[in-house]
């Protein structure tokens, strides 16, 4: 292995320096500067961006580096860029937010940055062992930081109902992987697929490895039945780091999800295919239903995002190549989308957990027409209403799904997307149907990195509403990278 | 010129949004005088450049004119598609007239958040339009589901004691239909494209697209499970929207509560989307489907003809009444249509302008008396016809617009859609024209009760009759009343090739599967080259 094969890992290498640097900033600066920190993270990973481009984009066609560990591919350009981008968004969202409170910037910070790193590693991952590295480091980071506001209870519930089952899911997935080693005596994606393509007998061991695997995948995107930690770990959460796991790790847990199923394990689709089936279904219906009654903003948006992992999961029971890109495209959509819904959820909280509740949003039109306009416009787009980038996104998967033939699936789907219109829009209804004159909405927070941020997600929402080439092109020409075209 | 000509549709279609930004981003909330002025303007010159689409349209010409073709989302093959058939012209024209007058009738009756009234009320007009004039499937379904979010608001906002209600009721309604609609859409464009594999059902293996004139020519292939199911998925959409007995339950709440704008708005475009789809999509696409269909739709629509009539009939309420009537008038249009005969999608066609216009004109003349008592239970008037003699005029010109006195629009529709029914299945005809009697008697007896006899409320005695501006809101529509009443002919002439298509199409699907093949080579003649891609098989 000579040395070369590290170039097109520097990206990460200066990632993990930048962020053990940020943390040592940050422990001389205590609970200072913290939208210096937030600049400086948002700086390396600036430059992480670029050093993708220049050296870690697969020029001379996809291969892999450091012994089949890594891919360098398109797929996993897309996937780093996609999560750094939404890692950027929220370190500029949470600055005034941290320093509102009563904690430290530093480790906040430097846990972004690590949680990122893990997500770039799973989206190139090309063998289960580094997969499942990039996985923890990401997993552990979110732990920490869902309990970031140690005085806090709710924190702290939400932070160990995380990490138990978290750890639980983990094992599940690590002895899923182990029984795949032992059926196939491999741990490279490329292997495996090329033995599963050879083999064509059932091989019970080996399905279980795979529905071991896809159960801990399930767990990671937060589907069903594996949902259970996600509104208390999103309640609990500072609302920053709730923004940040219901996007970043979830696109990553994804493309991992997508480099397992629609590659490695693609060949035995017929074997998974019913269980995502029923997951996806599943998850769609319940995710949506039990929305409905929630009172409080970041609950609901918790069993929201359950549901729209529910939408993504149909795009891997399509399992086609189109699937695969509609997926990509999905998750693109619905980081800008959902991190500009959490980023109101945080202009509504000038302290504490204030903010939170359906009803304080009530006259919030009259008061600040153009913030309402905004979370009107990520309410429409959640629920997929055009001319909004939600409907592009749930109409490639639902197209992905019928052309595969799965009609009662699309259906399910079309028709829990009809529901949650009902939830979304009880904020609407707050903001713009109620007055407001009995209780005092609470009062926005003014922050200008907040306001751009959310004006960017504005921005973006309504652009891939009208005009999805742009993206489709860049998801379409991931598909080759993992076989499917 | 002849750049107008060619963005004519662009112009009509997105000249509503420019008002409504012009007002979000270029006029103060305190200038109300200045926003209802942008408000009329845009409606009004909106309106204008409607009234040459009736003249140059040319009823011998290909089907569609007019047509804006280009690239949108190529990776589906979704196409950025305008073009109008002379059916379309008509709903277009009723739209822009019915938008303008929604506008100029509300500067006296909303008071309250004035800036964002007339804003929803702009976009619904680009909304409603861009609905009549797409040609590609995707694009008339962003349009069918852009316009419910500024319905929505206009009811929940500006709306009465029940107005939250309603509008979420309103809008789920109409969403859960329209979703099963994309399914039934998708499920046609993978049957032209590669097919549904795991359904084993084979596709044509068409180029992808969603372009309806394309899939008028593949309609003959579509074999008749998948028409069964396509159907089952577009009636359900189109069925909420019509609102078609049992799916009509939230028309009188959306009516009763919706400002009266609103509810113009509602009977007079809404309603006839719902019609529309049926007309433009269900019968051509799917001929076989629709021939099973009719039996059912046939006994859901006199259903609906009946129990409207008789429901408003026991109505204390004037709104309500008229909301009830509009369910009996569409179900008398859905009758006429599925009776498959020319006179009948004719007169139904017709019977589609007239509710909007004589319907629009009820709810306008129940606004205005609402306006002035905030009140609007028939019991609390009596005599009206002493106290506002010119307001009791318009009413009884409406009225009897409504219930199809000869010389009037309602008689030349009713008569046709009946001779049609007539020709179908004559029981039919006589349940629906029960229908038509039923419907006199509740609109007679409710003129009676409010505006004959003696001032008996004290609260109505020097109540002021229609001033200038009221009255000019109402006379553009008894204007269309008589002129479709007297001299209905252009009007049936500028639908009869739009009518011809439908019928060719339907009739196509009940012969040999070996000759439609030449019958699609036949169609394609008379369709813009543009409008009829490559026949693959």
């Amino acid at each position: 292995m000579s040395l070369s094969q590290f170039i097109p890992f520097l990206p990460e290498i200066f990632l993990a320096v930048a962020g053990f640097a940020i943390l040592l900033a940050g422990i001389s600066l205590g609970k200072r500067g913290a939208r210096g920190l937030s600049l400086l993270s948002l700086g390396s990973l600036a430059v992480t961006a670029i050093l993708i481009w220049v050296v870690g984009r697969p020029v001379e066609g996809a291969h892999t580096i450091l012994g089949g560990m890594l891919f360098v591919d398109t797929f996993a350009v897309y996937f780093k860029l996609l999560t750094m981008t939404a890692s950027g968004i929220v370190l500029l969202m949470s600055a005034g937010y941290l320093e509102r409170s009563d904690y430290s910037p530093g480790e906040f910070d430097a846990l972004i940055l690590f949680a990122t790193l893990g997500m770039m590693i799973m989206a190139s991952g090309a063998n289960l062992v580094s997969l499942y590295v990039g996985l923890e480091l990401m997993a552990l980071s979110q732990y920490v930081l869902v309990g970031y506001f140690k005085l806090e209870l709710k924190s702290n519930e939400g932070a160990v109902k995380y990490f138990v089952l978290g750890a639980l899911s983990s094992g599940v997935l690590v002895y899923g992987i182990s029984l795949l080693y032992g059926a196939l005596g491999t741990l490279d994606l490329g292997a495996i697929r090329a033995a599963l393509t050879a083999s064509d007998t059932v091989n019970w061991t080996l399905n279980l490895g795979i529905i071991l695997v896809g159960f801990g995948m399930l767990f990671k995107v937060a589907a069903v039945p594996f949902h259970v930690w996600t509104p208390d770990a999103y309640e609990g959460a500072p609302t920053p780091v709730t923004a940040f796991i219901s996007v970043g790790p979830k696109a990553a847990a994804f493309a991992m999800f997508l480099r397992l199923f629609l590659g490695a394990f693609h060949p035995e689709l017929a074997q998974w295919r019913i269980v995502m089936w029923i997951a996806a279904a599943a998850t769609v219906i319940y995710g949506n239903i039990a929305a409905l009654t929630q009172d409080n903003v970041k609950r609901m948006l918790a069993y929201s995002s359950i549901a729209h992992a529910g939408y993504a999961l149909i795009g891997i029971v399509a399992g086609t190549a189109m699937g695969l890109w509609s997926v990509m495209v999905y998750m693109l959509i619905y980081t800008f989308m959902n991190l500009g819904a959490f980023g109101f959820v945080i202009m509504l909280e000038t302290r504490g957990y204030a903010g939170e509740r359906v009803g304080d949003y009530a006259g919030l039109a009259k008061r600040h027409p153009g913030a309402a306009a905004g979370m009107l416009i990520f309410m429409l787009s959640l629920a997929g209403i055009p001319p909004t980038a939600g409907f592009m996104g749930k109409l490639y998967v639902f197209s992905s799904a019928v052309q595969a033939g799965y009609i009662w699936l699309v259906v399910i789907a079309v028709v829990m997307s009809a529901v949650s219109l009902y939830y979304y829009f009880r904020i609407v209804v707050e903001m713009y149907l109620k007055d407001g004159d009995e209780d005092e909405p609470a009062p926005l927070v003014r922050d200008r990195w907040l306001d751009a941020m959310i004006g960017l997600c504005v921005f973006v929402t309504l652009f891939l509403g009208v005009y999805p080439a742009p993206v489709v092109g860049l998801a379409q020409s991931g598909v080759h990278a993992l076989g499917l075209g | 010129m002849e750049f107008l000509q060619h963005e004519l549709l662009n112009i009509i279609c997105y000249l509503p949004l420019v008002g409504a930004l012009l007002i979000i981003f270029g006029i103060n909330r305190e200038n109300t005088k200045a926003i209802k002025a942008v408000a009329t303007v845009t409606a009004g010159l909106d309106f204008l450049a409607a009234v040459p689409l009736w003249f140059l349209y040319k009823p011998a010409g290909p089907e569609f004119q007019f047509v804006i073709q280009g690239k949108w989302i190529p990776s589906l093959g979704i196409q950025y598609y305008f073009g109008v058939d002379g059916f379309a012209i008509l709903l277009i024209l009723l739209s822009t007239l019915l938008t303008f007058i929604a506008v100029y009738s509300s500067f006296t009756a909303i008071t309250h958040r004035v800036k964002e009234y007339y804003v929803f009320l702009l976009l619904l007009g680009t909304g409603m339009l861009g609905v009549f004039m797409s040609l590609d499937f995707i694009l008339f379904y962003v349009f069918w589901e852009v316009m419910l979010v500024p319905m929505y608001f206009l009811i929940g906002v500006w709306g009465g004691p029940r107005k939250l209600y309603a509008a979420i009721k309103f809008f789920l309604y109409t969403l859960v239909g329209s979703v099963l609609m994309l399914v039934g859409i998708l499920a046609l464009y993978f049957f032209n494209g590669p097919g549904l594999a795991a359904i084993g059902l084979k596709g044509l293996g068409n180029p992808a697209t969603f372009s309806i004139p394309h899939l008028f020519t593949i309609a003959p292939q579509i074999p008749a499970s998948l028409q069964f199911w396509v159907f089952l998925a577009f009636f359900i959409g189109f069925a909420i929207k019509v609102p078609m007995w049992p799916f009509h339950t939230w028309l009188p709440d959306a009516h009763v509560e919706a400002p009266t704008a609103g509810s113009v708005i509602l009977a007079g475009v809404l309603l006839k989307m719902g019609t529309y789809g049926f007309v433009r999509f269900s019968l051509p696409m799917l001929p076989k489907a629709t021939l099973k269909a009719v039996p059912w739709i046939a006994v859901l629509g006199i259903i609906a003809i009946i129990y409207g009539a008789l429901v408003a009939m026991a109505q204390k309420d004037m709104k309500k009444l008229v909301a009830y009537s509009s369910v009996s008038h569409m179900g008398l249009i859905m009758v006429g249509l599925f009776a498959l005969d020319p006179a009948g999608i004719r007169g139904a066609i017709l019977q589609m302008v007239n509710h909007g216009v004589s319907t629009g004109a009820l709810f306008l003349l129940v606004g205005l008396v609402y306006e002035r008592r905030h009140n609007r239970m028939i019991a609390e008037y009596g005599g009206l016809a002493k106290v506002m003699p010119i307001y009791a005029t318009f009413f009884a010109v409406m009225t009897m617009s409504s219930i199809g006195l000869p010389t009037l629009n309602g008689f030349v529709g009713e008569f046709t859609t009946l001779m049609g029914i007539f020709k179908a299945n004559w029981v039919w005809a006589m349940f629906a024209a029960v229908g038509v009697i039923l419907g006199a008697a509740y609109m007679l007896w409710m003129y009676q009760r409010v505006f004959f006899g003696e001032v008996t409320n004290e609260k109505n005695k020097d109540l002021k009759d229609l001033n200038l501006r009221e009255q000019w809101t109402l006379i553009p529509l008894v204007i269309l009343a008589f002129w479709i009443g007297l001299y209905p002919k252009p009007f049936f002439n500028r639908m009869a090739p739009s009518v011809d298509h439908i019928l060719q199409r339907v009739e196509r699907a009940t012969q040999q599967p070996n000759e439609a093949r030449q019958q699609i080579a036949a169609i394609t003649k008379t369709t813009p080259p543009s409008a009829a891609p490559s026949q693959g098989e």
